[in-house]
Order: C-alpha cells, then sequence, then structure tokens
C-alpha cells in the first residue's frame, strides 16, 4: 500500500513525549478485592484500589475510600492493573492479509527512522476491542518493516473505548538486527553493523549543521527527517528498541551500544538471551523477550527455550513478555496465557520459570519499565493511570477472563464484534427473518 | 513468516489407504463407509509402514483422575497398560496384578495421548528455511497425485517438542493449501524415527487434503491462471470429480487406460477408502462443498480451520461432518475475519463433532489449553461442557475424523496403550505432561533426562537436550 500521500511527518516535536490527557477522567474505588499492584509483589487479600481524575492515588490493604468516589465491590474478586502489551501492532491493522488495512509496514516508502506510527493508530479498529475485553489496557505499538534499516517510531497507546489511542507518541526507534537486519543491510550481518553506525554518523553530520547538510547526495542515505529522527535516538530522547536474537548478536550489540552512551536501549526477543544473560545483565540492558518460544525456527534462535525468559531473571535480567511478531496484532491476550506457561514451568525439572508474582509484572510493570514509563503505566502504584481490571478467576489462567475494565478510570464496554457475531449465531437457526435482522 | 505460514500451510486433511485400503480393514466405526473392490494391479500400500511399537511393562497408573476421551471421568482411577495396549480402566477397586510398574498418579491426571488433526511437522519443519518448504507442491491447483509423506523430515525437532510439551502420540500431516486438491494427508505415530515409514500410523487411512477459498485462487490467479475467484476453485474441484468418476468407472470395469496417479488418488476417495480433510474457513463455502461431495458422490470427513462452523453447525451435524478448529484465532485474513471464541462450543452444543486441531508448531504444544480456552468461553455462554465432554475434541474426536478411533483415542481395553499423565488438571495453564506413553512403551518422562528425544538437527548445537 503506498501511502505516501497519507504520510504525516511527526518531526522532532519536543513536546511529543507528554502523556495525552485522558478525555473522560473518572474517579472509581474498587473494594473487597484479591488485590495484585502488578510490581511483582505478592496479591494483597481484601485490598482496595483507588482512582481520582484517572490516577491510583492508593492501593493497599487498608485503603479507605474517600467520599464521594463511587465504589464497586469485587466479592474478593482478582484486581490488577491492566496488562501492558510489550509487542504489539494493535490499531495498525484489521486484517493482517488485507493490505490496504495493514498499516504496520512501510516497506516502498522513501523514508525509514522518521516514521511515526502514531497519525495511523485507529482505535475503532476491531482488534482494539477485542484485546481490551481481554483486559489489555496499554501497549507498545510497534512499527514494521521500512525500506531502510530503521523502521520508525513506535508508540505507547491505550485501548480504551475512546477517539485517541496514543499516550506516547514517538516513544521509541526500533530497528532490528540478526536475520532481519542483515536482509535490510544488504545481505549480512556485517553490513547491518556499518549501516547502523553510518547512519548515525549521517545524522550527527545533519545535527552538527542542518542549513549544509544535503540530504539528496549519492553520498548520504538519510533523508532530513530520518535524520531528525535519529538525533532524537542518539540523545536518548527516544529509546531505541534492537531486536536481535542470536547470542553472538546479543553481544555484537552490546558492544556497539558502548559507543554511544547516549542512547537508550531496550533489547525485543533475545530467543537465546538466556545463553549470555550475565552480559546482558551487566550492561543493565532491559530486555522484552519471546517467552515460548522453543524450536530452532531459524538459524538465529538454536538455543531457544520455554526458560529463556525465567533464566535471564535468575541473572538479574531485568526482562518482560513481549508477542515478538506472534499474535501481535488480534490476540494480545496471549500474553497472560504466555506468563501462566512461565509459572507452569517452576514444576518441571530442569526448566526455569517465574514466580507467579514474577510473572504477572512481566506483562504489566516489566514492558512498561523496558520502555522507561513504568512511572505512568503498568501497575497500581500511586500516580499510575486509572487502568484496572477485575478478573472472573486468575488472570494468568487461560480459562479465565475481565468481568469489568477501567481505562483512565473509565469503564469501558465489555463487548466487541465477536461478541455480536456470537449472540447473533447462539442458535443459528433462523426464525422468522433471517439473521442479518437479529441484532 | 509466521503469518505466510499461517496463510499458505493451512491444509485439510486425507486420510491415507495402507494395509487397510480395502476399506475398514482397521475397523474404523466411522471411516470409509462404502469400500470397494479395486483394481488388484495397483499397489495400494507402496510405502508401507514399518512402525513397530517400542519395549513396554506392564504398567499400573493409580490414584490419577482420568479422563477416558470419550467423556468419562474417574476419580481415583486406575489404568493398566499391557503388550502395548489399554488393558483396563478402572476405580481404585480395579486390582493391580503383580509384576506390574505402578505409577502414582495421586493429584495427578491421565488422558489418552492427544491427537492433532492438522500439522505440518515434518513438511514444514524447523528451522523453516527454504529449502525446507515441502508442504506446498504449488505448481498446479489440483495435485491429488502428490503425497504428504514424501516430504515428511523426521528430524523435525518439532515432534519432539509435541511430544515432551503437547502430550501428542498421534497426528495428521497434510499438505498445504496452496492448491484445491493438495494431495494425500499421512498419519504418524509420534515417535523418532530414521525414516517417515517408521513413524507412520499402521493400518491409519488415506486422506485428501482440498482447500477452499482465499489461497487457491490467490496463488493462481496472481500468475494469471485459473482459478482466480471462489467460482474459478469450484470449477476446477468439479471437472476434476468428473475426470475422476470417469476414471474410476473405467478402472472398476477394467478397461485399459493409462495409470494416472492423481486420478488413483481420486478413485479412492469416490470408492470411500479416502477420507476428505477440506480447509473451509466460510460457512458458505462449506455449503457449497456439501453439495459439490453430493454432486460426485463422496463425503467430507472434516472441514479444518472452519472459523464459521458456528454459523452453520446445524447443517453440520445433519452432514455428519467434523469442524476442527481453533480456539480463538481469527483475523489474520479476510475469510478469518468473523472467527469467535465461542466457535468449538457452539459447534459441540450443537450436537457437531468438535476437533481441537492446532495447524501449528507452536500450539501442537498447548491443545489442551486451547481446549480449555474453548471450554471457558462456552460456559460463559452458557453452554454447560464438562471437562471430560471437551477432551474428546482432543482424543477421540479427532481419531474418528482421521479413522483409528477403532485403534486409539479413548482409554479402552484392547486399544494402543497410548497415554498421558498430566502433573495438574489438562485444562489448567500451570499443568504439563509428566510421562507419556505411546503403545505401552514409555515415550518421555519428565524426570527422565534419557527419556528426552533429540532429533539430529539439534545434535551439537546450542540448546541440545534442554528441556525446551
Amino acid at each position: 500500500m503506498s501511502r505516501l500521500a497519507s504520510l504525516t511527518l511527526r518531526l522532532a516535536a519536543g513536546t511529543a513525549m507528554a502523556l495525552s490527557a485522558p478525555a473522560l477522567a473518572q474517579d472509581i474505588a474498587i473494594t473487597n478485592a484479591r488485590l495484585v499492584i502488578g510490581d511483582g509483589s505478592a496479591p494483597v487479600d481484601a485490598g482496595t484500589v483507588v482512582v481520582r481524575g484517572g490516577r491510583v492515588v492508593a492501593a493497599g490493604a487498608n485503603v479507605a475510600v474517600p467520599a464521594g468516589v463511587p465504589s464497586v465491590d469485587a466479592g474478593g474478586k482478582f484486581v490488577t492493573p491492566g496488562l501492558v502489551a510489550g509487542f504489539s501492532r494493535i490499531g495498525l491493522v484489521e486484517v493482517s492479509a488485507v493490505d490496504a488495512t495493514e498499516d504496520s509496514n512501510s516497506r516502498t516508502s522513501i523514508f525509514s527512522a522518521a516514521i511515526d506510527i502514531a497519525p495511523a493508530l485507529n482505535p475503532l479498529g476491531t482488534p482494539v476491542a477485542v484485546s481490551r475485553i481481554d483486559g489489555v489496557t496499554r501497549a507498545l505499538v510497534y512499527p514494521g518493516n521500512s525500506s531502510g534499516l530503521f523502521a520508525g517510531r513506535g508508540a505507547l497507546v491505550d485501548l480504551g473505548a475512546d477517539r485517541d489511542m496514543v499516550t506516547r507518541a514517538g516513544l521509541f526507534q526500533y530497528v532490528e538486527f540478526g536475520e532481519e537486519g542483515a536482509a535490510r543491510a544488504g545481505g549480512s550481518r556485517a553490513a547491518t553493523f556499518l549501516h547502523f553506525r553510518a547512519l548515525l554518523q549521517e545524522a550527527r553530520d545533519y545535527g552538527a549543521n542542518r542549513a549544509a547538510y544535503d540530504g539528496r547526495s549519492t553520498d548520504n542515505m538519510l533523508r532530513r527527517a530520518d535524520a531528525e529522527a535519529l538525533l532524537r535516538v542518539l540523545d536518548g530522547r527516544d529509546r531505541l528498541f534492537i531486536k536481535v536474537d542470536r547470542a553472538s548478536d546479543i553481544l555484537a550489540v552490546i558492544r556497539l551500544l558502548g559507543e554511544f552512551p547516549q542512547i537508550k536501549p531496550t533489547l525485543v526477543g533475545a530467543a537465546e538471551g538466556w545463553t549470555v544473560a550475565s552480559e546482558i545483565a551487566a550492561a543493565r540492558i532491559p530486555v522484552i523477550a519471546v517467552a515460548l518460544t522453543d524450536l530452532p525456527d531459524s538459524f538465529e534462535i538454536l538455543a531457544s527455550t520455554q526458560s529463556n525468559i525465567g533464566r535471564m531473571r535468575a541473572a538479574g535480567v531485568n526482562v518482560s513478555i513481549g508477542l515478538v511478531d506472534d499474535e501481535e496484532v488480534h490476540k494480545l491476550g496471549y500474553a497472560r496465557q504466555y506468563a501462566g506457561n512461565l509459572v507452569a514451568l517452576t514444576r518441571v525439572p530442569g526448566a526455569t520459570g517465574l514466580s507467579w508474582d514474577q510473572a504477572f509484572a512481566a506483562i504489566t510493570s516489566g514492558p512498561a519499565s523496558a520502555a522507561g514509563v513504568d512511572g505512568d503505566v503498568g501497575s497500581l502504584r500511586p500516580g499510575r493511570v486509572g487502568d484496572v481490571v477485575i478478573w472472573d478467576g486468575d488472570p494468568l489462567e487461560v480459562t479465565s477472563v475481565p468481568v469489568a475494565v477501567y481505562i483512565d478510570g473509565v469503564e469501558q464496554p465489555m463487548t466487541s464484534r465477536q461478541r455480536r457475531l456470537r449472540d447473533r449465531y447462539m442458535n443459528p437457526v433462523e426464525g422468522d427473518l433471517p439473521n442479518s435482522y437479529d441484532r | 513468516m509466521k503469518l505466510v505460514n499461517r496463510i499458505l500451510a493451512t491444509a485439510a486433511m486425507a486420510a491415507a489407504l495402507s494395509a487397510c485400503a480395502a476399506g475398514g480393514g482397521s475397523g474404523t466405526s466411522s471411516g470409509p463407509a462404502t469400500a470397494a473392490a479395486r483394481p488388484a494391479l495397483v499397489n495400494l500400500d507402496p510405502y508401507p509402514s514399518t512402525y513397530r511399537p517400542f519395549a513396554s511393562v506392564p504398567t499400573a497408573i493409580v490414584g490419577a483422575t482420568v479422563f477416558d476421551g470419550e467423556g468419562g471421568r474417574i476419580e481415583n482411577g486406575t489404568v493398566l497398560l499391557r503388550d502395548g495396549k489399554v488393558e483396563a480402566v478402572g476405580g481404585a477397586d480395579l486390582a493391580v496384578p503383580a509384576g506390574y510398574t505402578r505409577v502414582d498418579g495421586t493429584g495427578k491426571f491421565v488422558t489418552p495421548g492427544i491427537i492433532d488433526v492438522h500439522s505440518h511437522l515434518g513438511d514444514y519443519p524447523s528451522p523453516s528455511v527454504e529449502a525446507h518448504s515441502d508442504g506446498n507442491e504449488a505448481t498446479d491447483p489440483t495435485t491429488p497425485e502428490v503425497w504428504a509423506e514424501h516430504s515428511i523430515w523426521p528430524q523435525d525437532p518439532g515432534f519432539t517438542r509435541a511430544l515432551a510439551n503437547g502430550g501428542v502420540t498421534s497426528l495428521l500431516v497434510l499438505p498445504g493449501s496452496a492448491n484445491l486438491m493438495g494431495g494425500r494427508t499421512v498419519t504418524l505415530k509420534n515417535v523418532p524415527g530414521r525414516t517417515m515409514q517408521q513413524m507412520k500410523f499402521p493400518g491409519a487411512p488415506y486422506g485428501l487434503k482440498m482447500a477452499c477459498g482465499e489461497n487457491p485462487k490467490r496463488v493462481y490467479g496472481s500468475r494469471g491462471r485459473m482459478p482466480s475467484t471462489r467460482m474459478g476453485n469450484l470449477a476446477v474441484n468439479r471437472q476434476t470429480w468428473a475426470r475422476a468418476a470417469e476414471y474410476r468407472r473405467k478402472a472398476d470395469a477394467g478397461e485399459s487406460q493409462p495409470r494416472d496417479l492423481a486420478m488413483e488418488t481420486l478413485s479412492e476417495v469416490l470408492r470411500g477408502n479416502i477420507l476428505i480433510h477440506n480447509h473451509c474457513y466460510r460457512s458458505d463455502e462449506m455449503a457449497i462443498v456439501l453439495d459439490m461431495a453430493e454432486e460426485f458422490g463422496y463425503s467430507v470427513s472434516t472441514f479444518h480451520h472452519a472459523v464459521e462452523s458456528y454459523k452453520i453447525a446445524d447443517m453440520l451435524r445433519e452432514a455428519n461432518v467434523c469442524s476442527a478448529m481453533w480456539a480463538d484465532w481469527w483475523g489474520f485474513k479476510m475469510e478469518s475475519y468473523d472467527g469467535i471464541p465461542e466457535n468449538i462450543a457452539l459447534v459441540h452444543n450443537a450436537g457437531a463433532c468438535a476437533i481441537v486441531h492446532s495447524d501449528d508448531a507452536n500450539q501442537i504444544q498447548r491443545l489442551n489449553q486451547e481446549a480449555a480456552k474453548a471450554l471457558a468461553a462456552g460456559r460463559r455462554a452458557g453452554i454447560n461442557i464438562s471437562e471430560a465432554t471437551a477432551m474428546t475434541w482432543l482424543t477421540i474426536n479427532p481419531a474418528r475424523a482421521m479413522g483409528i478411533d477403532a485403534m486409539t483415542g479413548s482409554l479402552r481395553a484392547g486399544k494402543m496403550g497410548d497415554v498421558v499423565l498430566w502433573n495438574g488438571n489438562p485444562f489448567s495453564v500451570y499443568s504439563r505432561p509428566e510421562r507419556v506413553w505411546i503403545d505401552g512403551a514409555l515415550m518421555f518422562d519428565a524426570y527422565n533426562p534419557r527419556l528426552r528425544p533429540v532429533s539430529d538437527f539439534e545434535l551439537g548445537q546450542p540448546g541440545e537436550g534442554d528441556v525446551k
């Protein structure tokens, strides 16, 4: 799909980091909860969470409900922060194989790093509601492929039933190393590293003297817009999310990052991360990792195992779960099934899993921390957004679902196009009129 | 890459005819119904199974909750395995004869081996490099002459994961769905082997994979050849069935004609000896396929992927066709847009045959969790289904669809000793297979690293022998 015509350039706006205000922030208190804060602490029984003005003001066992705040009795059910998708393309895609509805990839654009996914987001896309009623309230949205090495600028979004998905546009730049990066750079890993250095050097040249920069010379690989975007990476205004899986690639990327001390990196995927976990921990780079990948689907993930996250965590890595190129559009709720599976590993001899508390944090505060936004989202600690979910059972069980979802303190409609289809076809046999009249 | 695989690899299953090719030789209860004699000149089983059960000892699993695979549940049950077979299943009062190895199942669950009616393991193996892409003979829209078994790579590491993490003991491997008629399927026992034949399920009927909808018309339409539309799909199918009917007529009449491998497969379908496994997402297309089957005198075993079966569940019950479904995949292509989490439960609730399938090297490791999701979605919609009943979606129902239900698919005395001991309720995300027996032989034991198969491909590689 050509989208040159509709491409909106969002160049280097210094205000892009500001949180957009929720439209309908509300006050709500939920009491009598099996309360999960989401920061890795254990659940608290008979807990209360209070949200005012769309933000958590208190959560815990001995929290009073302020006068005038409407209150909901959770009846002892699990109450948790909304899930934070560590890897998604929610809002960018309706039907994956229908190109016209697929806005994550920009393979023939003349731009790359400057491509900002924010204006393409569609909160009314049907996958948004499907994941919303599955308890996912925030998501990191990644660009797909561009024509260059850098894919573009990703965002933090909310899944609320309103017109604006953007929480923070331009939160991070995305780049893939390994096999995909080699393909982007002309065929080899060596070329990927050269491209990376050369592109960032050009961005520096541009930043040093914008007027003199000739972005159209055959010697230059960067458009001005892309150079601006990379300057934001170089000085740490935008984080750099780096997809990398093979152990040797991870180590090479860590070395490469040593040349760019201002860059704020996050590793993504890291299927072989467990084999170099101590090095990742020492570099203090957070990781949004694949959870259940355990097959050598490519030669860069030969050592993949479901114990990947557990072993990295045990080695001291700040690691959380991402649906990396895996159900990243239509079923973001798979992240909690994966988290539950990591708990299951604690009973498998020779495997390393996560405790329940760690696993739940790996799909809430974990991805938020890896993106540097855990001060705003991902837990029920005071000051965070009022994203709260009441569950009908253990939220890591595949048989459980939310009974209520709040985003920015606003209660969300618990419906979707899928539910409408279900209701229409509970009894498929037509009555007096065809099913098309049932709604 | 995953999406491409999912879009292209989706296949229907074909039944294989092997030693039992005369129809019903395997004693299947729901297999070919109109088996007819065939010309004697053709070897119907030229690539015969050489599978032999591995060594086993008489085994008693005691104290576990047992799901028998046919809807039954026994608390504090006893399962006896002997000579590779299920010897007896009962409660705590079932005596354990002397000399049996006792396995304490207290707090654990026992089920039949899990059966996946839709897999591409071996045909699209890991690593999924181009050199391994052996599931679609996408050079002609109808290729009933190809056999999936001739693409199987026994060293696919995916087999071992399906065993250790998924408790899968039998699976149907199908050609992909690029073609209207993709070729014959093969039924495997999930044991490692040097050759495909050593994995081949003895006595399983062949199937023929067919495909509706987007894939065939896209693959061939994009090359400027027929079919490029759904109506083109039907036209090519019907013309091919007409040819097959004529080929069969001549063969049955003893008239000489050049041997045609494609027509041989289709003739066997028309004789009722090969089962039709039809990749078909949309309910309106399924209804057309059922008419086409009627027109040419064959029956459909199973619609695969079947995301819209819930819209015509009553018709599928009447037609006696199974639906093989995902718990919640949807939206990845236009014909999957109306997928809903209640699909499986709604099909079951209508009295039609429901199956949970994977079509995926990852999902095949968690079919129990997919069934749990489907069960829970159904219950929330007000459909009361027991766990024991939902287990049939993974056991006896796929066995029936594959024509192997007289041999496996439930814990019934005399059937193959294909059994999983789970370390907890298999409808919980927290449970995993602890031991897996295939024909009574212990082929996986989570507590015994020696009983964890490692494929040749993974030998000497990073992560070799890991728990994965």
